[in-house]
């Protein structure tokens, strides 16, 4: 049939061009890197972060009032996310029987799969309608809920993947069993847990469309937690759609510093905390 | 009660034969029940929101039936709403972004899994995990002020005058638009592709590549042949998972799309998404037809990508399960 000559060549270029797929792949973030630090990094200065920004035509101003609102929005997300993801996760890894670890796992696994701008409308019709405003606590609530599922199921894997050796040893000497996860198994899965909660913090740092309608935006310093908050995503989306060449600089400045922080939470959590465990994909 | 219930059994490792009481004492019981109520917190979440998407479309879903998802008006001054622009919209960028992504995909998974040496595996992967970890309002930003004028001034003519008698590459090239959205979303789904791929491909059994090139067969013959087809459904899987990420895409999406209600062959007509739509309209949705149109428009989206997420799952349980079952390792 084919020549052994023509099967290797074959061979031989279709591994290339796999090579080549990969290379594409990988490069785009580098890509991506390098536009934001040349196109982003003029634009980044002291006033950046320090000031509220400017009425369309004056140009300079910043972005604290976003910078500030995020931050307020994620800590109302950490609230909810970490300690229901955590107890969640250890009621999972050492007290569930199997059929009630099915129903949570599932639910856990439904929600991660729902679509931010769904979890966006959720947060609306569940705290934005009774409340008749748009708020920061909805949009913390809406990135919280998010974080549920990602920190829930990793914890738990890391719980599972402390020996059971350790579990026994610590009921051998006849520690009851909820010290025994305080002071032996919850120590050991330390690492794998904080990384867990900071890649699931890094996720939702940058989640748009859930803050879309719960958060709003604010061209000022947020009132309260019950008003309507500006935040660094909801900013990049509004001033890259929007007609002005001055607010085009200010979203490709908070596009780089939005990018930034996340890549360095991701760095820290998957290079230096969780060197040497696998982190499971969320 | 005999003995014989309280032997350990599958429910956990520690499951002792101390009284309902002792364990009380001991703060077991109270522990038990306070993690449980957090899971449960998820569960009841999941079915609150499951509910309320179904509660608040009700007017819609009234008023229209089964027509809102063949109507072609979405007209907000005369209470009309149809939902098809919308659906055309998610399918067609949803598969044009596969249509480019899964060959890039696979293609750099076989190399991750199969060529590559273990250590430039890793750090390749590592390099695809910060990829995926990229908001999709970033992907959006470059794609309005790089991909839109290069689709514009470059891309969209070059199709034009080489396809264009198809009706796909027909019309003027705004830059915005059907392909220009695939696009983005290919660059989006593409690290999703590689990671599940990959881990697939790397459960296959290396019995399995030995046999073929034992058999003569050459590196690719023993890949494309023999490692892919075993890993068939959970590559499968993989391009599902990237489906339902790319039907429930929203930002990049809106910022590149053109936002109009259109149903067009043409690939470079400005259109909408689900996910678009509900970004562009919800706050400024007047009256509760328009809103609950819009509700039940996220209720069409949760269940597509439910949907797709459960079939995805079970393939890739299934392949690696039975990866592992021929492996006697």
């Amino acid at each position: 049939m084919t020549s052994l000559r023509w099967r290797k060549l074959v061979s031989g270029f279709m591994l290339t061009m796999t090579g080549v797929c990969a290379l594409v792949a990988v490069s785009v973030l580098f890509f991506i890197l390098g536009y934001l630090v040349y196109h982003g990094g003029k634009f980044i200065s002291w006033s950046f972060f320090t000031q509220l920004p400017k009425p369309v035509g004056e140009p300079g101003g910043g972005m604290s009032n976003a910078i500030v609102g995020s931050a307020k929005l994620l800590f109302i997300a950490s609230l909810i996310g970490v300690p229901v993801g955590f107890f969640g996760a250890i009621y999972l890894a050492e007290f569930s029987g199997s059929k009630s670890a099915f129903v949570v796992r599932y639910a856990a696994d439904l929600l991660n799969g729902v679509p931010s701008i769904v979890i966006g409308i959720f947060a609306y019709a569940l705290v934005v309608l009774p409340f008749k405003h748009f708020s920061t606590l909805a949009g913390g609530f809406a990135l919280g809920i998010m974080m549920v599922p990602i920190t829930l199921r990793s914890t738990e894997e890391f719980l599972l993947a402390v020996p059971n050796s350790l579990r026994e040893g610590a009921m051998a000497l006849g520690a009851s069993k909820w010290k025994t996860i305080a002071t032996v198994i919850v120590p050991a899965a330390y690492r794998g847990i904080l990384t867990a909660v900071l890649l699931a913090f890094a996720r939702v740092a940058g989640e748009t469309a859930p803050l879309l309608f719960t958060a709003l935006g604010n061209r000022y310093w947020s009132p309260g937690w019950n008003q309507p908050t500006a935040s660094l995503p909801v900013a990049i989306f509004t001033y890259a759609t929007g007609p002005y060449e001055d607010w085009h600089r200010q979203a490709w400045a908070a596009g780089l510093v939005l990018l930034g922080l996340i890549l360095v939470i991701n760095i820290v959590a998957r290079a230096v905390l969780a060197r040497g465990i696998a982190v499971p994909r969320s | 009660m005999a003995t014989s219930t309280t032997t350990v059994h599958g429910a956990g490792p520690l499951v002792g034969s101390r009284s309902f009481l002792s364990k009380l004492r001991e703060g077991d019981e109270i522990a038990r029940m306070i993690t449980f109520l957090f899971a449960a917190s998820v569960v009841l979440v999941t079915l609150l929101l499951i509910f309320e998407l179904w509660q608040d479309s009700a007017l819609a879903r009234h008023k229209f039936g089964l027509h809102f998802f063949v109507t072609r008006v979405w007209d907000p001054i005369f209470d009309q709403f149809g939902a098809l622009p919308f659906i055309y919209g998610t399918l067609v960028t949803a598969s044009t972004a596969l249509f480019i992504a899964v060959p890039l995909g696979i293609g750099a998974a076989i190399f991750l899994a199969e060529l590559a040496p273990a250590r430039l595996s890793d750090a390749l992967e590592f390099f695809i995990d910060l990829l995926a970890a990229v908001p999709s309002v970033i992907y959006g930003l470059l794609g309005i002020f790089i991909i839109v004028p290069v689709m514009r001034d470059y891309v969209q003519p070059a199709l034009k005058q080489s396809l264009g008698f198809l009706p796909l590459f027909s019309g003027p090239a705004y830059g915005v638009g059907f392909l220009t959205a695939g696009i983005v979303l290919a660059i989006m789904v593409i690290p999703y592709i590689i990671s599940v791929s990959r881990e697939i491909l790397l459960s296959v059994p290396r019995d399995q590549r030995e046999a073929a090139l034992g058999l003569g067969s050459t590196r690719w013959e023993s890949t494309w042949k023999v490692v892919v087809p075993f890993a068939r459904s959970g590559i499968l899987g993989s391009v599902f998972l990237a489906l339902a990420r790319a039907l429930g895409e929203t930002m990049a999406v809106t910022m590149v799309i053109g936002n109009s209600p259109t149903i067009s062959a043409s690939l470079f007509s400005p259109g909408d998404t689900i996910a678009s739509v509900i970004a562009n309209q919800f706050t400024e949705a007047t009256g509760d037809l328009y809103l609950q149109s819009l509700i039940e428009l996220g209720l069409v989206l949760f269940l597509l990508t439910f949907i797709l997420n459960g079939l995805a799952r079970l393939l890739i349980v299934l392949t690696s399960q039975r990866g592992s079952k021929v492996s006697p390792a």
